[in-house]
C-alpha cells in the first residue's frame, strides 16, 4: 500500500522536493560512508603501529596475524565446529530466556495477586549478578550444552520478565474498557491489546536478549566447554595466544552484528505503523 | 413505554484508603428507545460514572441498573484507535470481539467507511489521519456491531472548535437518522442542546437529576440537524436555562 502512495507521489513531485529527497540520500550516504572509514582506518592504524612495532604485538595482536590465524582455522575447519556451537547455544538460549519471560510476565498480567507477591523475590534475583549463580546452574543443568543454555537463558529471564510486566500494566486503561465494552474476555484482551500494544517493547527486549545470551553463553563456555567461541578465547588467554583472543573476539563481534542486524530487519517487518 | 435503560435510586461511592467519596445520591432516569439524551452537569459531578455504570463496567453501590440490551456502543472522548491497526481493522474490532467478523459485516464496514468520507484511506493507519477523521473511525468502529445503546463520553471535546462543530454535526445526523438510542456526555452545553431529544442537568457531586429538558425545535425545516438547531431562536432559550441551571449549581 505504501509503495503506491510512493509511486504516486513520485510522479508529480516539485523540483524543491527533488532536492530534499537529494539531500537526504546523501545525508546518508555521508554516515555510512564515514561509518565503514572509520573502521578500515582504525584497522589501518592498528596493522601500521603493530608493523611498527609501535605496540606490544604480543598483547594486542594485529589485523593481520588475525586474518591470518581466521583463513588458519577457515582451512582446517575447526572454525565451523566453534562457530557451530557458540550460535547453536545462543539462539536456544535467547529463545528459552525472552520465551521464558514473556510466559512469566503473561501470568503476571493474568494473576495480578501472584504479581503483587512475587514482587519482592523478582526484585532480589534481578539485581543478583546471575555470572555469580553460573557455576551452581551449570551444576544443576548439566556440565555441557544445557549447562551453558540454561545460564544463557538465566541471565535474560528476569529482565525480559520485568520490562514486560511493566509494558503490559502501563497500556492505556481506556484502549482495555473498549474492548470490555464490546463483551471482550480476558484471554481476548490480552490477544488484541496487550501483546500487539508491547510489540515495540517486545523488539527491543529481543535486541537486549540478544546481547544478554551471548554474555550466558561465554560465561558457560569459560567454565565448562570445549569447544565454542568462549572456549577458544579462553583457551587463548591460557596459553598466551592473544591472537586467538583477538581473533574469538573479533568473530563474536561479526555475529552479534548479524544477530542485531537480523532482529532490526524484523522490527521494521514487524512494525509498519 | 418501552425503556433500553432504567436506573433505580443509583448511588455510587468511591473508596480510597483514606477516605469515601460519594460520587452519585439516588439518581434515577429512563432512556427510551430511539431516544438522544444528553447529560450536562458541572465537571467531577459524576457524569462518566453514569455511563461506566450502565456500560456494566461498575456495579452501583445502591440501586439498580436496568439495560434492556447487551450490545453497547461506546465512545471516548480520546478516540482510542489502536496505532497497529489500520483504519480498516480498527472499524471491524468490534466484530472480532463478537465473532461476527462475516464477509456481509465487512461489506458493511466497508459501506459505512464510504459514506463517512474514509474508504480512501482504510489502509491507513491511525497516526495518518486528521483528529476529526479518527474521531469518525471511531464512531465507524463503534457502530459496526450495530448496538441497540450507544454511549458517548465526551467524544468531541478532544477537537479543535471547527472539526467539533461539523464532526458533532455530522455524528449528530447519523444518529438522528439511523435512530440510535444515545447517551451523551458532554460539558458542552450547545452540543448538547443542538443534538438531543432530552438534556438531563446534573447537580455538584453527588450528583443527582436537577432538571430535564425535552429538546424541541419547532422552527427547524426539513430534517432536523445540529447545525440548524443551532440557528433558532429556541436554541438560545434552551441554552440560557441550562447555563443558569449550571451557574447557580457553581456559586
Amino acid at each position: 500500500m505504501r509503495e503506491k502512495n510512493k509511486s504516486a507521489v513520485a510522479a508529480n513531485i516539485s523540483k524543491e522536493h527533488q532536492e530534499y529527497l537529494k539531500s537526504v540520500k546523501r545525508d546518508k550516504n555521508f554516515i555510512r560512508t564515514t561509518q565503514i572509514l572509520v573502521f578500515v582506518i582504525f584497522i589501518a592504524i592498528w596493522e601500521w603501529a603493530a608493523r611498527y612495532k609501535l605496540i606490544d604485538t604480543f598483547l594486542i595482536s594485529s589485523p593481520g596475524a588475525i586474518s591470518e590465524l581466521i583463513f588458519k582455522f577457515i582451512k582446517d575447519g575447526s572454525l565451523f565446529k566453534h562457530l557451530d556451537v557458540s550460535p547453536t547455544e545462543i539462539v536456544a538460549g535467547f529463545f528459552a530466556g525472552t520465551l521464558a519471560g514473556l510466559g512469566i510476565a503473561v501470568l503476571l498480567w493474568w494473576f495480578e495477586k501472584l504479581a503483587r507477591i512475587t514482587d519482592p523475590y523478582i526484585v532480589i534475583l534481578n539485581s543478583l549478578p546471575k555470572t555469580a549463580l553460573a557455576p551452581i546452574i551449570i551444576l544443576w543443568a548439566g556440565m555441557g550444552f544445557s549447562g551453558i543454555v540454561v545460564t544463557a537463558a538465566s541471565i535474560s529471564v528476569i529482565v525480559t520478565t520485568m520490562t514486560l510486566y511493566t509494558g503490559f500494566i502501563n497500556v492505556e486503561k481506556d484502549k482495555i474498557i473498549l474492548l470490555k465494552t464490546m463483551g471482550a474476555n480476558k484471554y481476548q484482551i490480552l490477544k488484541k491489546v496487550i501483546i500487539p500494544a508491547n510489540i515495540p517493547g517486545i523488539m527491543s527486549v529481543i535486541k537486549v536478549n540478544i546481547g544478554l545470551s551471548w554474555i550466558g553463553v561465554i560465561v558457560g563456555e569459560f567454565l565448562v566447554s570445549k569447544a565454542g567461541i568462549g572456549y577458544l578465547i579462553l583457551y587463548g588467554s591460557q596459553t598466551f595466544k592473544l591472537d586467538l583472543v583477538m581473533m574469538g573476539v573479533f568473530v563474536l563481534g561479526l555475529i552479534a552484528a548479524v544477530m542485531y542486524f537480523f532482529a532490526s530487519w524484523l522490527e521494521k517487518k514487524v512494525i509498519k505503523y | 413505554m418501552e425503556y433500553i435503560c432504567e436506573l433505580k435510586n443509583i448511588s455510587k461511592r468511591f473508596h480510597t484508603i483514606n477516605n469515601e467519596t460519594k460520587a452519585i445520591d439516588d439518581l434515577s432516569f429512563n432512556i427510551k428507545k430511539g431516544e438522544i439524551v444528553s447529560i450536562v452537569g458541572p465537571s467531577g459531578s459524576g457524569k462518566s460514572t453514569v455511563l461506566s455504570l450502565i456500560a456494566g463496567l461498575e456495579k452501583p453501590s445502591e440501586g439498580e441498573v436496568i439495560v434492556n440490551t447487551d450490545s453497547i456502543g461506546f465512545m471516548f472522548q480520546k478516540d482510542q484507535l489502536y496505532e497497529w491497526r489500520n483504519i480498516f481493522k480498527n472499524c471491524i474490532l468490534g466484530l472480532e470481539i463478537k465473532h461476527m467478523n462475516t464477509d456481509e459485516n465487512k461489506e458493511k464496514v466497508m459501506n459505512m467507511l464510504r459514506n463517512y468520507g474514509l474508504y480512501s484511506f482504510r489502509n491507513h493507519y491511525p497516526s495518518q489521519l486528521s483528529g476529526g477523521m479518527r474521531q469518525r473511525a471511531a464512531l465507524v468502529r463503534t457502530l459496526a456491531i450495530e448496538p441497540d445503546l450507544l454511549l458517548l463520553d465526551e467524544p468531541f471535546s478532544a477537537l479543535d472548535y471547527q472539526t467539533r462543530l461539523s464532526v458533532g454535526n455530522e455524528v449528530g445526523k447519523i444518529l438522528r437518522r439511523e435512530k440510535i438510542t444515545t447517551i451523551l456526555v458532554t460539558h458542552d452545553i450547545p452540543e448538547a442542546v443542538s443534538i438531543s431529544d432530552r438534556v438531563i442537568v446534573f447537580t455538584e457531586r453527588p450528583a443527582k437529576v436537577k432538571k430535564e429538558y425535552d429538546i424541541e425545535f419547532s422552527q427547524c425545516q426539513g430534517e432536523r440537524t445540529p447545525m440548524k438547531c443551532r440557528n433558532t431562536l429556541e436554541f438560545g432559550e434552551y441554552f440560557r436555562e441550562i447555563w443558569r441551571d449550571l451557574d447557580a449549581g457553581e456559586e
